[in-house]
C-alpha cells in the first residue's frame, strides 16, 4: 500500500463531484458533513458500512448527495467495522465504518481491535457531540478517542471545521502505509454542520513524526546474506506483512533461487502458493507438526512480516535454539520484543527481499529437505482427512461428518479457488490446516484477536469488495450466533456469500481445552442451537442441512449456483472432534499431542479392551478406567 | 540495570500527553519522572523520560514512542554529554530558632529561599538528582512541611540537539493547536 495506489485510487473520483480533484481551483463552500463525504471520494472509497444516529445524522443526510458513495446499513456496528475490516483485507483498500456517537461508536470497539492486532487499514468515522457539549456527560456521549486509543494506529477528535480535510487525508494515508492499521476520526455534530470553503488539499501530506522506512541498510543486508550463506537448515517464516506489502512474487524468488523451504504463520496463509513445493504449511500451535519439528531443528530461521505470537512461538525460552534469526519487519517495535534475533531489518518486505534477492547463493539443502520429509511421512500417516472413497484412518468414526472433512471437501468442491473468511475456534484451525490457498488475501481471519463473530460480516464486506470473487463465510455455530444478526444486511444487499455453519452444538475450541486441561468439565460450552436452516429461511436465504460426507457435494454445488444473495449450509458435524497436533499453551514448539498412528490406534485400542476385561472381571472402582476408555476412544488419545 | 534518560520532541496537539502515559500503562512501561514543557517552537514540546530499566527495556520504550504519529524525534541523553537538572521547591519547618542553621544549609547547596514564614521557609533547589536528594535528607530533621520536584529535564551538550527538520507546522492545524495536554 503506497501512495501509488492512493493515486490511483483518486483516479476513481466520480466527475460529479463538487468540487473536482483535478482543479481545486475554485473554492465551494460546503458543510462539514458535506466535506467528509468529498474527503472520501477524493480516497476512492466507494463503500461505507455503518448504522446512523442523532450525532452523525448531518453526515448521513449529506451522503443523499453522494450516489457514489454507496452506505452498506449493518444490524449492529459491530458488524460495520467488521464488514470494513473485511473490505480491506479482500483488496487492500482502506475500508470505512461509520457510526453515530455513543453507543454507535462503542459497539466499534471489537472491530477495531481487530483490525489493530491484523494490520487492516480501516478508516472510522464517529459522530460526536456537539464541541461545546463534549466533557459534560450529554446523552450519548463517549470520549471514543479516548477508548480507542490503545487500539487505533491513530485517532482524531476533530475540533474545527477548517482541519477536517486534513484530518481526514491524514486518517486514510495513516491507514494505508507503513504498518496499516484502524484509524478513527470523532466529528462534532456542530462541526459536520459548520460550513467552510473547502478546497482539497494537495500538497503533500507531511508528518513529521511518520515516516514508513522503505529499504533496509546495506550492513544489515550484508549480515543477513551471510547468515544465509553460513546456514545448513534454514526456514522461511511467512507472515502477514508479505501480502500486504505486495511482496509474494519476491517471496517465491528467495525461497527458490536460495532452496529455502517455508512455514507460513495463520495470516501467512496465501503469501505463497500451498501447492509450490518449497511451502511447508502453516506452524504453530495447530501447526503442521513437521513444520514445528523444522523450525526448532532449524539453524536460521528467517521471519518475514511476521511477530513471533505466542501462538507460532510456544515456550519461548526453549524456541528454535539452534537457530540464528534474521526478522524483517516494516515495524521497528517487532525487533527484538518476542524473540531476540541476531540481524534486524526494518523496512518495506518487497524492497527488502529485492535487496536480499540481488546477492543470495543458490544453496542445495537436500539433507535437511530429507529431514523434513520424514517428518511429513509420518504426519501422513496420522492424517484423517483423506479423499472420501481413500482407505480411512481407523479413528475416523464410521458413518459421522467430521468438521475437518467437511473443509477439505469444501476445498476440492471449490477447486481451492475461493476467499474463505472465517470465524474463530475449530473450524478456523480446519480452515488453515485443509484449505489450501494458493493466492494473497484469499485468507481472511482473525488471527491476533481472534474475534469470534468476526467471519459473517467480514465475509459480506469481502464479497463487496470483490465482487467478482467467490467467498465462502466458514463459522462455527458458536461465533455465528454472535453476529448472525448480519443475515438480514447480507440479503438487503444482495451479498452472494456462502455461509458453512460448522455446527457441533459446542464450543468446540474451548471444549477441546476442557476436555485437555479441565479433566473434561465441559462447564458453559454445550449450547442448545437454533434450527439454522429455518433461522436462514425467515430471512428468505435458501439453505441445505448436511449430516452425511456423501452429501457434501451437492450441497456445495447447489450453493454456488445460487447468485442472487447469501446462502447457508448448515453443517451438523461430529461433537466431540479434536484439533490435531496441539502445542498447549506456553509448551515447547516441538512438544505436540498428536493423534496417534493407524498402528499405534490400534495397539491402544487393544490394551483398552483388555484393561476393560480385567476391570470388569474385579469389582473394585470402575470409575477411573472407564474415563480413559472413553477419553481415548474417540481420536486415541 | 541503568537510568535512561529519553529526550523525545513531540507535536504540540491535544492528546499527545495521553497518549504517551498510555503507552507506559499500556506495555507496562516504569517511568521515574516525565516531565514536558513547550519548546523555542510553538508547534514543538518536549518531553524528558526517565526510567530505571536495562537497555533492551529503554531501546523498547524508543520503538513504541516512535510508533505515535505525533512523536517526532527521540534520543538517548544518558549515552552522551548532556547536562540534566531538576527543581525542587521545599517548605522546611524552620522557626527563629533554626532558621538560621537551614539558611546556611541552603547556601552550601545554592538554593534560593523564596518564602519566608514565621513556621516555614520555601526553598528552591536546582540541580542533578543527587544533589535534591542530598539537601532533602539534611533538611529532614527539620521537619519538611512539603515539596514538589519538577522531573527530570535534560539537553545535549554542545552541538548535540534532537532533530526538528523537515517539521512544518500544519496550516490550517496551527489555529486548532492550543496545547499539549
Amino acid at each position: 500500500m503506497s501512495d501509488e495506489d492512493a493515486a490511483t485510487n483518486r483516479e476513481a473520483v466520480n466527475p460529479e463531484a463538487v468540487n473536482p480533484p483535478d482543479g481545486g481551483a475554485d473554492a465551494v463552500v460546503l458543510t462539514g458533513a458535506e466535506i467528509v463525504c468529498e474527503c472520501l471520494l477524493h480516497e476512492g472509497v466507494d463503500i461505507v458500512f455503518g448504522y446512523p444516529g442523532g450525532a452523525i445524522l448531518p453526515t448521513y443526510d449529506a451522503l443523499t448527495k453522494y450516489p457514489q458513495l454507496h452506505h452498506v446499513l449493518t444490524r449492529h456496528e459491530q458488524g460495520a467495522s467488521h464488514m470494513a475490516d473485511g473490505y480491506a483485507r479482500a483488496t487492500g483498500k482502506v475500508g470505512v465504518a461509520m457510526a453515530t456517537s455513543g453507543p454507535g461508536a462503542t459497539n466499534l470497539v471489537t472491530g477495531i481491535a481487530t483490525a489493530m492486532m491484523d494490520s487492516s487499514p480501516i478508516v472510522c468515522i464517529t459522530g460526536q457531540v456537539p464541541t461545546g457539549a463534549i466533557g459534560s456527560d450529554a446523552f450519548q456521549e463517549t470520549d471514543v478517542t479516548g477508548i480507542t486509543l490503545p487500539i487505533t494506529k491513530h485517532n482524531y477528535l476533530v475540533t474545527s471545521i477548517d482541519e477536517l480535510p486534513e484530518v481526514m487525508r491524514e486518517a486514510f494515508h495513516i491507514a494505508r502505509t507503513g504498518r496499516p492499521g484502524p484509524v478513527l476520526v470523532d466529528i462534532p455534530k456542530d462541526v459536520q454542520i459548520q460550513e467552510a470553503e473547502f478546497v482539497y488539499p494537495t500538497e503533500p501530506i507531511q508528518l513529521a513524526g511518520y515516516s514508513p522506512p522503505k529499504t533496509a541498510r546495506a550492513r544489515q543486508v550484508a549480515a543477513a546474506l551471510e547468515l544465509i550463506r553460513k546456514s545448513k537448515r534454514p526456514i522461511i517464516l511467512a507472515g502477514h506483512g508479505i501480502s500486504m506489502a505486495g511482496a509474494n512474487e519476491e517471496l517465491a524468488q528467495l525461497a527458490e533461487k536460495a532452496q529455502i523451504p517455508i512455514a507460513l504463520t495463520l495470516l501467512g496463509k496465501g503469501a505463497i502458493s500451498e501447492q509450490h513445493p518449497l511451502c511447508l504449511g502453516m506452524m504453530g500451535m495447530h501447526g503442521g507438526a513437521e513444520v514445528n519439528h523444522a523450525i526448532q531443528q532449524a539453524d536460521l530461521l528467517i521471519a518475514l512480516g511476521m511477530r513471533f505470537d505466542d501462538r507460532v512461538t510456544g515456550n519461548l525460552a526453549t524456541y528454535a535454539r539452534g537457530s540464528r534469526k534474521i526478522h524483517v519487519d516494516i515495524d521497528p517495535s517487532e525487533i527484538n520484543k518476542n524473540v531476540t534475533v541476531d540481524v534486524g531489518i526494518v523496512g518495506d518486505l518487497g524492497e527488502v527481499l529485492r535487496q536480499l534477492l540481488d546477492r543470495v547463493e543458490r544453496r542445495p539443502n537436500k539433507a535437511w529437505f530429507d529431514r523434513i520429509a520424514e517428518w511429513r511421512a509420518d504426519s501422513e500417516l496420522r492424517e484423517i482427512v483423506r479423499p472420501a472413497e481413500a482407505p480411512q484412518h481407523p479413528a475416523v468414526p464410521e458413518g459421522k461428518l467430521l468438521g475437518a472433512q467437511v473443509i477439505r471437501d469444501l476445498f476440492e468442491f471449490t477447486a481451492g479457488g475461493a476467499i474463505t473468511v472465517t470465524d474463530v475456534g475449530q473450524h478456523q484451525m480446519w480452515e488453515a490446516q485443509y484449505y489450501q490457498h494458493e493466492r494473497p488475501h484469499s485468507l481472511i481471519t482473525s488471527g491476533g484477536l481472534g474475534t469470534m463473530g468476526f467471519g459473517l460480516p467480514a465475509a459480506i464486506g469481502a464479497k463487496m469488495s470483490r465482487p467478482d470473487q467467490e467467498v465462502w463465510a466458514i463459522v462455527g455455530d458458536g461465533g455465528f450466533q454472535m453476529t448472525m444478526m448480519e443475515l438480514a444486511t447480507a440479503v438487503q444487499e444482495r451479498v452472494n456469500v456462502h455461509i458453512a455453519i460448522i455446527n457441533n452444538g459446542f464450543l468446540g475450541m474451548v471444549r477441546q481445552w476442557q476436555e485437555f486441561f479441565y479433566e473434561e468439565r465441559y462447564n458453559q460450552t454445550p449450547m442448545v442451537n437454533p434450527d439454522f436452516c429455518k433461522l436462514a429461511e425467515a430471512y428468505g436465504i435458501p439453505t441445505v442441512r448436511v449430516t452425511e460426507r456423501g452429501q457434501i457435494e451437492e450441497a456445495v454445488n447447489a450453493s454456488r449456483a445460487q447468485t442472487g444473495g447469501p446462502t447457508l449450509i448448515d453443517f451438523v458435524v461430529e461433537k466431540e472432534e479434536i484439533v490435531f497436533p496441539m502445542v498447549p499453551a506456553g509448551a515447547d514448539l516441538d512438544d505436540m499431542i498428536r493423534r496417534p498412528t493407524p498402528a499405534e490406534f490400534e495397539r491402544q485400542q487393544r490394551e483398552r479392551a483388555a484393561a476393560a476385561e480385567v476391570a470388569e472381571a474385579e469389582t473394585t472402582e470402575l470409575e477411573a478406567p472407564a474415563a480413559a476408555a472413553a477419553l481415548g476412544s474417540r481420536f486415541g488419545v | 540495570m541503568a537510568k535512561h534518560i529519553l529526550a523525545a520532541l513531540v507535536e504540540n496537539r491535544p492528546g499527545v500527553l495521553a497518549r504517551v502515559a498510555n503507552l507506559f500503562r499500556r506495555r507496562s512501561f516504569n517511568i521515574d519522572s516525565l516531565s514536558v514543557g513547550r519548546t523555542q517552537r510553538d508547534e514543538m514540546s518536549r518531553m524528558t523520560i526517565v526510567m530505571e530499566s536495562d537497555s533492551a527495556e529503554a531501546d523498547r520504550l524508543v520503538k513504541n514512542l516512535y510508533k505515535l504519529v505525533d512523536v517526532v524525534h527521540v534520543d538517548h541523553l544518558h549515552s552522551q554529554p548532556s547536562v540534566v537538572r531538576e527543581m525542587a521547591l521545599v517548605k522546611v519547618r524552620a522557626t527563629s530558632d533554626n532558621r538560621r542553621e537551614v539558611i546556611q544549609l541552603c547556601d552550601i547547596f545554592r538554593a534560593r529561599i523564596i518564602d519566608v514564614s514565621a513556621e516555614s521557609l520555601v526553598v528552591e533547589i536546582t540541580g542533578e538528582e543527587e544533589k535534591l536528594e542530598n539537601f532533602t535528607e539534611l533538611v529532614r530533621p527539620f521537619g519538611i512541611v512539603e515539596m514538589v520536584r519538577t522531573g527530570m529535564i535534560a539537553l545535549g551538550r554542545g552541538g548535540h540537539t534532537l532533530k526538528d527538520e523537515g517539521f512544518k507546522p500544519n496550516r490550517s492545524r496551527a489555529a486548532a493547536r492550543s496545547n499539549v495536554l
